[in-house]
């Protein structure tokens, strides 16, 4: 995707974003694939490089993940298992509680379940909704968590970029500023289509942490659907053989 | 020649067995009265498919709690994660867990249907009027177990959902704020609370609820069944003494019903693996995160089979108003039994007044539970008024529209055509 039709998206998404408080409003869609096993190992890759030093995910194993993602014991303890010492240990962090409360005003939340509770859509327009704000407490804000207290973290990645607010005035004829875009302010390391994979895979890996049974789920499904289509035809012809004799 | 003596001789031991324990508990007793020698309407339609299904849906409850429970944490500290634990290490716990979050929706779907199927076709009306009464007893106990069940995941929406139910208690005069305290056990929602909804959850409801459905099956066959054309088969009997428009229960609905649990099972399957939160009707997205006591949610909403009362109650300004107004909805439901002055029983007999004034509440009732789950608004809030005032218009105006009625001579016997 090119900056201008990224700036395009964001100048249409906006304002529905800001109206609304940041809840329900017009969000961007992920368009994630949990059934992606590669997409998935790369978010796997991202979450515990970007994301795992201050978040936990305290329900999700290492070993599972291996497991699902078809990721070796070997791969695992040298690629992810990095605050873990036994592949069956959940997703801790290393950082201590009051540090982080002393560093952020709170502990960051536990990502099992970010994707039950937020939505797949919020998260990957989250991730892409931070602009540089000097006001805000690390120096950057986003659309749609305002005055949030955590870091851009992944600047390096996306570069940075500024809001284009302009005034507008509601119903009731009050005047708000709202932004209404983007601008680039510095390049950063990836191009926009790069960054874009990193943060689907990423949304991706969050989708499938919080429910990993979520694909057999719908496999099995198939297969006790059409096992109970056979049941029914059964249990309809026995039901006309008996009801025969009703006039 | 040798295996036929084996087979003969089999037999004839369970014969033997199932006459020692015939002449010591009455099993064939039972089973000719309830099953094989209760005699049902011919004429069943559609509708009466819904009282098996939500006898099948309370035995999956009971079957997939037991199983929750064996390793279902009822503690403030641990009840989210053990919750988590089911969904992600125990073997088959998210199917269990699953099964048993969408049968608490599919409960008070059959069971809505099952009370719409009684008031089409009046089997509310003397002399099943305790069937029906017992049935709101079980509807009354539905709910309960479902409020407490809801807070056991412990996520926001279980304490903060919690929290607004148990504080309606103190909008009760004088009383009020001691009760709502009494319920929890604590001046707000709290680990207390928690293990003794789990209780109430896992033993007490579940038994009165047993309890009332015995005896609303017992109180059913007492009287009889009604069926869609309102006609008491028991009228016109053979010389045998069998009504000539009944059939043995077992095997003819027995056979009948199975279909429909497998129709219900595909539908319930079809949500419980391809949309077990059901767009967060089910279960609620604001529930995936850990109750936190400090940090009140922007938007609180009951599940689903609430919101109907859940729009009458913020429909009044007044607090205890809207409580007893939300109780009068139920009350009403209990009155029906006399409220219903109409000549005839079904639907199928009764006049134009009846079958529009029906729809309206049919709407009125749909569009509640709509407005339920919205948030407050202005606008909202006029429509769940307008809708409350059909809601009770339904049943208040009743003993007059249901006498001016214009209804249609009713047969002698049911109508039935063979497929």
């Amino acid at each position: 995707m090119n900056r201008l039709a990224w700036f395009l998206i964001f100048a249409l998404a906006a304002p529905g974003v800001l109206a609304s408080g940041g809840e329900g409003g017009l969000m961007l869609s992920a368009h994630n694939d949990v059934g992606n096993i590669s997409s998935l190992q790369r978010g796997a890759r991202n979450f515990v490089n970007y994301c795992l030093g201050c978040h936990s995910a305290k329900f999700v194993r290492y070993n599972r993940v291996a497991r699902d993602l078809g990721i070796t014991e070997s791969d695992l303890a040298e690629n992810l298992m990095w605050t873990a010492e036994k592949p069956h240990e959940t997703m801790q962090v290393a950082m201590p509680a009051a540090d982080s409360t002393r560093w952020f005003g709170r502990v960051p939340p536990d990502m099992s379940l970010i994707a039950r509770s937020r939505g797949v859509d919020w998260l990957y327009t989250y991730l892409k909704s931070f602009y540089v704000d000097e006001g805000a407490t690390f120096g950057s804000n986003n659309i749609v968590l305002p005055g949030l207290t955590m870091p851009n973290v992944l600047w390096q990645l996306e570069g940075t970029k500024e809001a284009i607010v302009e005034e507008t005035v509601d119903h009731d004829g009050n005047k708000h500023d709202t932004i209404v875009g983007f601008r680039a302010l510095t390049a950063g390391t990836m191009s926009e289509e790069e960054f874009d994979h990193f943060v689907t895979d990423l949304v991706n890996f969050l989708d499938y942490m919080g429910e990993p049974m979520q694909l057999k789920r719908q496999s099995l499904g198939i297969r006790v659907i059409a096992y109970l289509l056979v049941f029914f035809l059964l249990a309809l012809a026995l039901k006309k053989e008996f009801w025969k004799d009703v006039h | 020649m040798a295996q036929v003596g084996v087979i003969d001789r089999l037999s004839q031991s369970l014969k033997s067995i199932g006459y020692w324990v015939d002449v010591r508990f009455p099993i064939g007793k039972m089973w000719r009265e309830h099953m094989a020698e209760y005699y049902a309407p011919k004429n069943f339609n559609f509708w009466y498919y819904f009282g098996s299904l939500a006898l099948v849906v309370l035995v999956l409850q009971i079957v997939t709690g037991i199983f929750l429970t064996m390793n279902y944490k009822p503690s403030a500290a641990d009840a989210f994660a053990s919750v988590e634990y089911i969904m992600r290490d125990v073997p088959w716990g998210w199917l269990i867990r699953y099964m048993h979050a969408v049968g608490a929706s599919f409960f008070f779907i059959t069971v809505y249907l099952h009370m719409f199927r009684g008031l089409m076709y009046g089997s509310y009306r003397r002399p099943r009027e305790l069937v029906w009464i017992l049935g709101m007893f079980i509807y009354l106990a539905l709910m309960a177990e479902a409020f407490m069940g809801y807070l056991l995941p412990w996520g926001q929406m279980s304490y903060w959902g919690a929290q607004v139910i148990v504080s309606l208690f103190g909008a009760i005069p004088v009383i009020g704020d001691g009760l709502s305290e009494w319920i929890r056990g604590d001046y707000y929602i709290s680990d207390i609370t928690l293990n003794r909804f789990f209780s109430f959850h896992v033993i007490a409801v579940p038994l009165i609820l047993l309890a009332l459905v015995v005896m609303h099956i017992l109180a059913l066959h007492e009287v009889g069944s009604l069926n869609p054309d309102g006609v008491e088969i028991k009228k016109k009997k053979g010389p045998d003494g069998i009504p000539l428009d009944g059939i043995p229960f077992h095997p003819y609905y027995t056979v009948k019903d199975i279909v429909g649990v497998a129709v219900f099972a595909m539908a319930f399957c079809a949500i419980v693996f391809f949309a077990p939160e059901f767009f967060g009707m089910f279960l609620e997205h604001a529930n995936f995160e850990p109750a936190d006591p400090l940090k009140t949610p922007d938007h609180i909403a009951p599940v689903w089979y609430f919101t109907p009362f859940y729009a009458i109650l913020r429909a009044i300004p007044n607090k205890l108003g809207g409580v007893v107004l939300m109780g009068m909805a139920i009350v009403m439901l209990f009155l029906l039994p006399w409220l219903d002055r109409s000549p005839v029983r079904s639907i199928r007999y009764k006049g134009l007044i009846f079958k529009i004034a029906l729809t309206i509440f049919a709407i009125s009732f749909v569009m509640l539970g709509y407005l339920g789950l919205q948030p407050a608004t202005p606008t909202f809030v006029m429509f769940a008024r307008v809708c409350t005032f059909l809601y009770f218009g339904f049943f208040i105006f009743m003993p007059f529209y249901s006498r001016w009625d214009k209804t249609k001579p009713v047969p002698d016997r049911v109508t039935f055509h063979h497929e």
